[in-house]
């Protein structure tokens, strides 16, 4: 296992990460709904335009995988992540259409040891993904298993 | 017809079944969840999981990929009988999602839908949102995934 840089210890309430800037090609919108949400108004530009989402776009199910891979290149992929339970809520206030450019940011909003699981804390995180022009195209709410850096000081 | 007079609550309905493959759950997991246990089955002995187990964003996925395709073949009966199918939009989001157990390599996942109630909007005429509990079950009739859904419908 690769050493990781942030443990349960530095999720402190409050704090706030970036997610990974990432561009949404048409192409990718495309292959993602052909193979998941094969629906006309995430296939082609036409029925996008057509449709109440105005445009070619995304899945909400490839906005929250998109979203998940910000949070990896932002900041998980250096976290001593153990995995989540779930999702409390997802709101996909906006449609994500081909060409935005999404950025956004995890905040820690509690933490707490899990007696279950010795040497493992639930964090849990507002998340908020927008698009170029500043809106929110996404928000949600989950809590992260994450591994103590030192379980045995942490828990006495 | 309406959604909830086509599937009323207490009515769940199976939309299909999905095999998750180490090869579909590596590839799924490399493009958007690279973590060790979604990607690598040695690496993932040392997690909680304990095994290579599908992105819970697969698991998700595999939902609508079986719901698209039971409406499709829904509407196209309705269809057939001379009805008109309920027009459904876009979700605004879900709630409650859990993840409730992990989906192993091999694992085939059987999917349902059903409605629990639906409301018209206030600000939109013409507009209705309904409220689905979605479920995924396992091989051996375990839970494994479990959300509250919304969609849109309009008259």
């Amino acid at each position: 296992m690769i050493k990781p840089r942030y443990h349960f210890e530095d999720f402190t309430s409050g704090r706030s990460l970036p997610l990974a800037v990432r561009t949404v090609s048409a192409e990718e919108i495309v292959a993602f709904a052909s193979e998941f949400d094969p629906q006309p108004m995430h296939l082609s530009k036409e029925a996008g335009k057509a449709s109440i989402l105005g445009g070619l776009s995304a899945s909400g199910w490839h906005t929250a995988s998109l979203f998940m891979r910000m949070m990896f290149d932002g900041w998980l992929s250096e976290t001593a992540s153990e995995g989540s339970p779930g999702i409390e809520f997802m709101e996909w206030k906006k449609p994500v259409l081909a060409g935005d450019t999404l950025s956004g940011t995890s905040t820690v909003s509690e933490s707490r040891l899990l007696r279950s699981r010795p040497g493992i804390g639930l964090v849990k995180f507002l998340h908020e993904v927008r698009n170029q022009n500043g809106v929110a195209v996404m928000r949600g709410e989950n809590p992260i298993m994450i591994r103590l850096r030192t379980p045995q000081e942490a828990q006495a | 017809m309406r959604l909830i007079d086509l599937s009323p609550p207490g009515n769940r309905v199976v939309t299909g079944t999905v095999l998750f493959t180490a090869e579909d759950i590596i590839r799924f997991a490399r493009q958007f969840d690279p973590q060790p246990f979604h990607i690598d089955a040695e690496a993932a002995k040392d997690y909680v999981f304990g095994g290579l187990c599908a992105s819970g964003w697969h698991t998700c996925a595999g939902w609508m990929k079986t719901y698209v395709a039971y409406w499709n073949a829904k509407v196209e009966s309705l269809e057939r009988e001379g009805l008109v199918a309920p027009k459904l939009g876009p979700s605004a989001g879900f709630k409650k999602l859990q993840w409730l157990k992990p989906v192993y390599a091999g694992d085939e996942i059987t999917y349902s839908v059903e409605v629990v109630a639906s409301r018209s909007l206030a600000s939109r005429s013409g507009m209705h949102l309904n409220l689905t509990v979605n479920e995924g079950v396992n091989q051996k009739g375990e839970l494994v995934m479990r959300y509250e859904g919304t969609v849109l419908e309009f008259d």
